[in-house]
């Protein structure tokens, strides 16, 4: 199953999702949300990209554009060295065993009419894998996997709490053997105690199914432990990506140092040095000119209201560190 | 006034500090299609006057039903509370009538809650909302509560206050949206604010924000804080003390920095442990607490921890442990092999 390593399994090039704003009779399109504006990003099979950022930063939007359940506005796709942007329905729909999601909220993303088994095994029905009874064997498998009783097949959701259903969530996401998820806030609806055990189980599913995962959480603690790759967005653009070690040691964009310093620390020694930004994220309908971050940013200077910042590699060799952020860009002040 | 004093638990920590409000043997009842559920189940604690205090724990431990009951606004039906004693500057609120109760909520005691788009109706403007508070208080015309309305929300830190003061809940971010709330709450000079995961639905940043108002106004207003949170690091940030629940009962109480520096409860230890925090390095596996909450329906006879704990033996199946005081600069813990330093 496994790619070599130089050729990342998920390729994504300038991709861009804008949503119109419809207005008047006509429902004219007065403005575009830039909801994802221009993201490029690689993942290695077996590998974790964290992606981190505030609510309607974009990075849902982002992992369900790149899975093609929203049509991108521009960029291209590309899983395990094919283009799956404008691929036609029916290939892409067979494209789509390679490839799964796992939602934020166990209750929603649970049909409550459908028992556990059918559940898990909806997609192997839709991508017609294996015959009845494989399936079943396959199920119970994957039940064992992710940590779950096999007594348990013809109960309900209802009967489950957070932390169970989410397993099951998996269980459903790993059917067809996808090589790549897109975990979208898979801990965020849970208690700290059940979380831990979530956490561990996707890294154990990480490392003995090679499985790459896009891992979106607005939680910059819960990102290190899974992730190889840690890329941090704002307004629908990256603004810094680097390995875990780097990002958290020695973060360059003033919103990552700002996101890190304002995670409250269980411990009472450490009354913090906080960064407390001004204001609130903007709306991605009205964009800040300029870089998107300069209206809240503590280092913010005359150029960065005029010129977006390129994205520049600060990282060592063979250690890439990208940042897009005049800081680093050499601009004058 | 004159209550003969009521035996307390920590009662020694009151020395020099006036006790504002006092929780003893709280018991909170359900009922439910399948039988009763005692969602709180024999709560004690007390609060000084112009300390933060937080109630910890996972959801479904009772903290926010702790809450709630102190503004006697639990549900009835189906909720009841069964049993205990509330008191708040020296009278039990339990036994007031409800008009007292009315004129106590928002005056004196108030509340704010998680998520304030449906704490806050959306066919006001919050201005109204605000005036409405404020003239069910004090004596005042429309337009001098109209001017302190503007005043309060200057104090949160909200821009331009005179013309936000017209704007409708859904023209608010959900920051702003609590900082409103927090105005509102704070309009009439309470002496204690329960606050209910005020900053859970918020991002860290707006969080951090919010979190630092909060401390500023407390200092400001001079007013007691029960910060209700599944958040151990917000715990930490800005609270004095803190009681940690667990299945409706407390499991362990005192100052935070023993707490955090030297927990002696195996479910606070395993609490603080799982939390992901940002370390130096990556480490293979978190810590977890094994298992999970039981059922509320089907409560263990003996220590409700027990069957996730791996200090448990005989005795903690057999029966519950007390709330014990411990020695001076320990926590408060219930539970028959507590873990110590020397350990």
């Amino acid at each position: 199953m496994r790619t070599r390593d130089s050729e990342p399994l998920l390729q994504v090039e300038q991709l861009k999702k804008y949503f119109p704003v419809q207005a008047g009779l006509l429902r004219r399109v007065v403005n575009q949300v830039r909801a994802v504006d221009g993201v490029s990003l690689q993942i290695a099979s077996g590998k974790t990209v964290g992606l981190v950022g505030e609510s309607g930063c974009g990075k849902s939007t982002l992992g369900r554009t790149i899975l093609q359940l929203q049509k991108p506005t521009a960029g291209n796709v590309f899983i395990a060295g094919r283009e799956i942007t404008g691929m036609p329905h029916a290939e892409l729909k067979a494209c789509r065993r390679d490839m799964q999601i796992i939602f934020q909220d166990p209750y929603a993303s649970l049909s409550p009419r459908r028992t556990v088994a059918q559940i898990i095994r909806e997609p192997l029905d839709v991508h017609h894998i294996g015959s009845p009874s494989e399936r079943r064997r396959r199920v119970a498998e994957l039940l064992e996997v992710v940590g779950l009783r096999p007594q348990i097949l013809n109960r309900y959701p209802h009967e489950f709490s957070g932390g169970q259903r989410q397993r099951i969530g998996i269980a459903r996401a790993l059917a067809p053997r996808p090589k790549f998820i897109v975990a979208d806030e898979p801990v965020s609806a849970l208690d700290v105690s059940v979380q831990s055990q979530v956490l561990n189980l996707i890294a154990e599913l990480k490392r003995d199914f090679g499985i790459a995962f896009l891992f979106i959480s607005h939680d910059l603690a819960v990102i290190q432990h899974v992730s190889e790759t840690v890329a941090v967005m704002y307004l629908g653009r990256l603004v810094e990506e680097a390995s875990a070690e780097d990002i958290y040691r020695s973060p360059k964009h003033p919103y990552t140092e700002a996101l890190l310093s304002a995670i409250p620390v269980p411990d009472p020694k450490r009354k913090s040095s906080r960064i407390i930004l001004g204001g609130d994220v903007p709306s991605p309908a009205h964009p800040p000119s300029g870089c998107p971050f300069h209206p809240r940013c503590p280092a913010a200077m005359d150029v960065c209201s005029n010129v977006p910042p390129p994205r520049t590699d600060q990282g060592g060799p063979g250690r890439p560190h990208y940042v897009s952020c005049h800081l680093y860009s050499g601009a004058e002040s | 006034m004159s209550e003969p004093p009521l035996p307390m638990a920590e009662s020694r920590m009151s020395d020099g500090k006036e006790i504002l409000l006092s929780v003893r043997d709280l018991a909170v009842e359900f009922a439910t299609e399948q039988g009763v559920v005692r969602a709180v189940d024999g709560v004690s604690f007390d609060v000084h006057s112009g300390e933060t205090i937080g109630l910890v724990g996972e959801s479904g431990c009772g903290k926010t039903v702790t809450g709630l009951s102190i503004l006697r606004l639990v549900p009835c039906p189906p909720g009841r509370i069964a049993a205990g004693r509330i008191e708040f500057k020296g009278q039990n609120l339990l036994e007031i009538d409800t008009g007292q109760m009315r004129d106590i909520r928002g005056s004196q005691i108030s509340m704010i809650f998680q998520e304030p788009m449906t704490a806050l109706n959306p066919v006001f403007t919050i201005g109204n909302q605000m005036v409405d508070v404020l003239r069910d208080h004090e004596k005042m015309t429309r337009r001098q509560a109209r001017i302190a309305a503007i005043e309060m929300l200057d104090k949160v830190g909200i821009p331009d206050p005179a013309v936000r003061v017209d704007d409708y809940p859904h023209q608010l971010s959900g920051g702003m949206r609590q900082r409103v709330m927090i105005a509102m709450a704070l309009s009439c000079g309470p002496e204690l604010l329960i606050a209910d995961e005020p900053t859970t639905a918020l991002d860290v940043t707006t969080q951090a924000q919010v979190l630092d108002q909060i401390v500023s106004l407390q200092e400001e207003f001079q007013m007691a804080v029960i910060l209700i949170t599944h958040d151990l690091g917000v715990v930490a940030e800005v609270c004095s003390r803190a009681i940690v629940m667990y299945c409706g009962s407390v499991v362990e109480s005192g100052s935070i920095e023993p707490l955090f520096e030297q927990p002696r409860h195996p479910y606070t230890a395993g609490l603080l442990d799982s939390i992901p925090r940002i370390r130096d390095k990556q480490i293979g596996e978190l810590p977890v607490i094994q298992g999970m909450v039981p059922d509320l329906l089907q409560l263990p006879a003996g220590c409700r921890f027990a069957d996730r704990c791996d200090r448990a033996s005989g005795v903690c199946v057999e029966s519950r442990p007390q709330l014990d005081p411990g020695a001076a600069g320990q926590t408060a813990v219930a539970c028959f092999d507590p873990i110590d330093a020397q350990q």
